[in-house]
């Protein structure tokens, strides 16, 4: 077919070119799940830990919403796959979102696909090589986890289904992706909608699993969980991601060929043609490109919080159920377990909030990429003032979204037990992981001037601080390595007391480094 | 005010191992439009980007309005107004917006000029910075420089991408400004740009400065092709000193000359019975193939920086 000429040669351009990405990808996601995985089996040595922690889940909103259904949770495989298998969909779906976007509308919105094009190549070869890049990708990670967790003593049946449910969510989240590649002819807005659908798959399932599991149906997520790996081993609910998959492919190869290269479905309207008062001083300017993202994410998040805190009242209500000896054993713990749903949801807002900030402050580094900071620093605009403006985005944005996540948690929350103290009380535990992700900022800020080269390992420091914060313990990590997480040494308010020396040496940490950053990048060459 | 707006001395610039500039020289007077001419990859970016406190550089004196380009930036930003050689736009951004957005930063926006502007270089505002061709980046970016009342104009490369039209409209740009007693400094490689605006022009190679003086100075330095058609058989002429590749054909001959033995070659002419004459000055093609062509050594003929003028 000469619609699809040369794809094993795009193919094997996109392995040389992108082969540390791929790898970190693979051994990242196929290491978190099978060390996580043996840190399970070491919680609950006996049936009986089993027994006692799945009485603990039963009926337990939060848990499910974080994790999924409850499903064989008295055998080790069955408690592994619920505590590891939300978190390696998430990933693997993000894996494919991220590497099919970068390998195909960022491609075409750089020009380089024109030049790639303009050779022996056919129309659709382009995307169906990355698409079989990311297929082997997730077929790896899928195989590889198999053989993992066959290695744990797990049931062979069980791990196979694993397996193939962790591949065929990553599959099917590639289909999506390259549908929405095809709407959008801005990259960032094409990643967009398909981390909308991953991020709505997460939300959906965690709805469904906690009423009668009707609306995980729409989740990729939750296809994956339907499959019961270690729980009955279901194979037949892998239909709904190979239609989805087949489905989508279809679609994304009916928009390619109705619409011209570099173009969207949408049409671009003409825009002002004179600046509006914004667009008067670097500020101005910083906040006119980074306002959409900022929106972005502080609905991303405040959707978030909502979803956990319309559940955090049948997490009271599940206690006031529970047998008198349970309560006691939660009792003597002294944590009020509603209060330590907050501390942990709180927790991941903050880190997928984090995810704005590290955004925008590396926008320093793309500003720059792009000859931007060239034409901006050409007139009166001092380095100092151009880095402040971007900064000062950055740190407004990081209080927006956490704000944000904090108010639709309380928000959600006051609904349900008709009290609006609740809001004021979320907003300020969740700004209260601002000098943490100040903290970040600054050591954005501090590889920008120093090595700017090396500015998006902030986002291995993000994932690091994700794993720490809900594996850590599971992994049994020493305590100098959890110190490495910023959120770490916030509070988890409210579960537990507020201090205040923590975020105070964690300002200076950040300011130090922010200074040093900026310094460095006073003095050195633009470009 | 000095009557020195650039003033470089033996600026040298160095990326890893790569030598982009090595000890260049160059010395713009005020008022007056600088050609800055060399091929691709000879440091012409580089230097403008040195003289904008961009980079660093690694050695030698830059001075701009006699300030220091890397400690003063920003005061002598106010001063001038600049066009990338490689335009790159806010993709989001409308070309309207960008124009007003740097006018507004350097503080002279001037919204009539902007129009008329707009007007004369055939651009549509409205157009998403994403959605222009590279032609039209390129207008954005020069209505933006050129909308500016300030004293310098640095344009690096800022023709290339537009039509022949276009290229006329901005040869009056510059002449206006030209006539209002500013400073331009013009990086080309299209000569007939440069011999239609500039009044002195700096011919640089890798990272060099090889010659400098006036577009008549450096055609002294030049040969003139001579075609004529004589009564008598042109003999004698490959004697005379100056003279060189001459081929006679037809009762034709035809021969360059060094420009500063032009009567004697012609004098010969005239004793030989001249009929008919045709002579081309010479071209900065010319020019640039005897710098960059391999007749002449890197090291050009003696006439180096600071010579011709």
């Amino acid at each position: 077919m000469s619609e699809l000429t040369g794809t094993g040669a795009l193919v094997r351009s996109i392995l040389q070119r992108d082969r540390v990405r791929i790898l970190v990808w693979i051994v990242g996601i196929v290491g978190m799940a099978v060390s996580s995985a043996a840190g399970v089996r070491g919680i609950y040595p006996t049936g009986a830990d089993l027994q006692r922690a799945a009485a603990l889940v039963e009926g337990n909103a939060a848990a499910i919403a974080f994790n999924g259904p409850v499903q064989g949770l008295e055998t080790i495989g069955g408690r592994i796959a619920f505590e590891t298998g939300s978190f390696t969909l998430l990933l693997v779906g993000l894996m494919s979102l991220f590497m099919v976007s970068r390998q195909t509308r960022a491609e075409e919105e750089s020009g380089r696909l024109e030049l790639i094009r303009a050779t022996v190549v056919g129309r659709h070869a382009p995307m169906v090589a990355a698409l079989l890049v990311v297929a082997a990708m997730n077929l790896v990670v899928g195989a590889a986890v198999v053989v993992g967790f066959f290695g744990l003593g797990l049931p062979a049946a069980g791990c196979a289904v694993f397996g193939v449910s962790v591949s065929a969510v990553g599959l099917a989240f590639a289909g999506i992706t390259a549908v929405s590649v095809q709407v959008a002819e801005n990259t960032r807005v094409a990643s967009g909608l398909a981390g909308l659908s991953v991020g709505a798959a997460f939300v959906l399932r965690a709805i469904g699993d906690i009423g009668d599991g009707t609306l995980s149906w729409l989740s990729p997520i939750g296809w994956g969980q339907k499959m019961r790996p270690f729980a009955g081993d279901e194979w037949w609910p892998l239909v709904v991601p190979a239609l989805v998959l087949a489905g989508c492919l279809w679609l994304a190869a009916a928009l390619a060929s109705h619409r011209d290269l570099g173009a969207g479905l949408v049409q671009p309207r003409p825009g002002s043609a004179a600046a509006g008062p914004l667009l008067g001083s670097p500020l101005g300017l910083a906040v006119r490109l980074q306002r959409g993202a900022l929106v972005a994410w502080a609905s991303g998040v405040f959707v978030l919080g909502a979803v956990y805190g319309s559940v955090a009242n049948d997490v009271e209500e599940f206690i006031a159920d529970l047998d008198d000896s349970v309560r006691e054993l939660l009792a003597r713990t002294g944590v009020n377990i509603v209060d330590s749903f907050f501390g942990t949801t709180v927790l991941i807002l903050a880190l997928v909030g984090s995810g704005f900030a590290l955004q925008s402050v590396q926008r320093l580094r793309a500003e720059e990429n792009a000859l931007h900071a060239e034409t901006i620093l050409a007139t009166p605009v001092s380095r100092r003032r151009w880095v402040a403006s971007h900064l000062a985005v950055t740190l407004g944005g990081a209080l927006l979204v956490l704000g944000a996540g904090g108010l639709g948690l309380g928000l959600a929350y006051a609904l349900t037990i008709g009290d609006p103290g609740a809001v004021p009380r979320r907003i300020g535990d969740a700004v209260a992981y601002l000098p943490a992700v100040g903290l970040m900022a600054g050591l954005g800020l501090a590889l920008f001037g120093l090595v700017p080269r090396a500015v998006a390992a902030l986002w291995g420091l993000l994932v690091v601080s994700f794993v720490i914060g809900f594996f850590g313990e599971v992994l049994g990590l020493p305590s100098w390595a959890l110190a490495i997480s910023p959120y770490e040494h916030t509070p988890l308010l409210p579960a537990e007391q507020f201090t205040a020396l923590p975020l105070v040496v964690m300002t200076g940490l950040a300011l130090a480094l922010g200074v040093a950053g900026l310094w460095a990048f006073r003095t050195r060459d633009i470009g | 005010m000095s009557s020195v707006v650039v003033a470089v001395n033996g600026l040298v610039k160095t990326f890893g191992p790569a030598r982009a500039l090595d000890g260049l020289d160059l010395e713009v007077a005020t008022g007056e439009v600088h050609g800055f001419l060399g091929p691709n990859g000879s440091g012409k970016t580089t230097t403008i980007r040195i003289l904008l406190g961009l980079l660093r550089s690694d050695a030698g004196s830059a001075r701009l309005l006699d300030g220091d380009p890397w400690r003063d930036a920003v005061a002598l930003h106010r001063r001038l107004a600049y066009v990338p050689g490689d335009v790159n736009l806010w993709p989001k951004l409308t070309g309207g917006e960008v124009i007003d957005l740097l006018g507004r930063l350097r503080g002279d926006l001037d919204v009539r000029r902007r129009d008329e502007l707009l007007e004369r270089f055939e651009l549509d505002p409205t157009k998403k910075a994403r959605t222009y061709s590279k032609g039209n980046r390129q207008k954005v970016a020069l209505v933006a420089a050129l909308a500016s009342p300030a004293e310098l104009l640095i344009l690096d490369e800022p023709t290339s991408g537009l039509d022949p039209l276009m290229e006329a409209e901005f040869q009056s740009c510059i002449r206006e400004i030209k006539g209002e007693g500013r400073t331009v400094l013009l990086s080309s490689h299209i000569l007939a740009e440069v011999e239609a605006l500039c009044d002195r022009v700096s011919i640089i190679r890798v990272g060099r400065t090889v010659q400098t003086g006036t577009l008549s100075g450096l055609r002294h330095l030049t040969r003139t092709s001579i075609t004529a058609e004589t009564s008598r058989p042109p003999v004698g002429l490959d004697g005379l000193p100056g003279v060189h590749d001459v081929v006679a054909e037809d009762g034709r001959v035809r021969f360059d000359v060094d420009t500063v033995h032009l009567a004697a070659a012609v004098g010969r002419l005239v004793e030989l019975g001249l009929k008919s004459l045709t002579s081309q000055p010479p071209t900065l093609e010319e020019l640039f193939l005897r710098h960059y062509g391999d007749e002449l050594p890197a090291d050009g003929d003696g006439s180096g920086p600071g010579n011709g003028r």
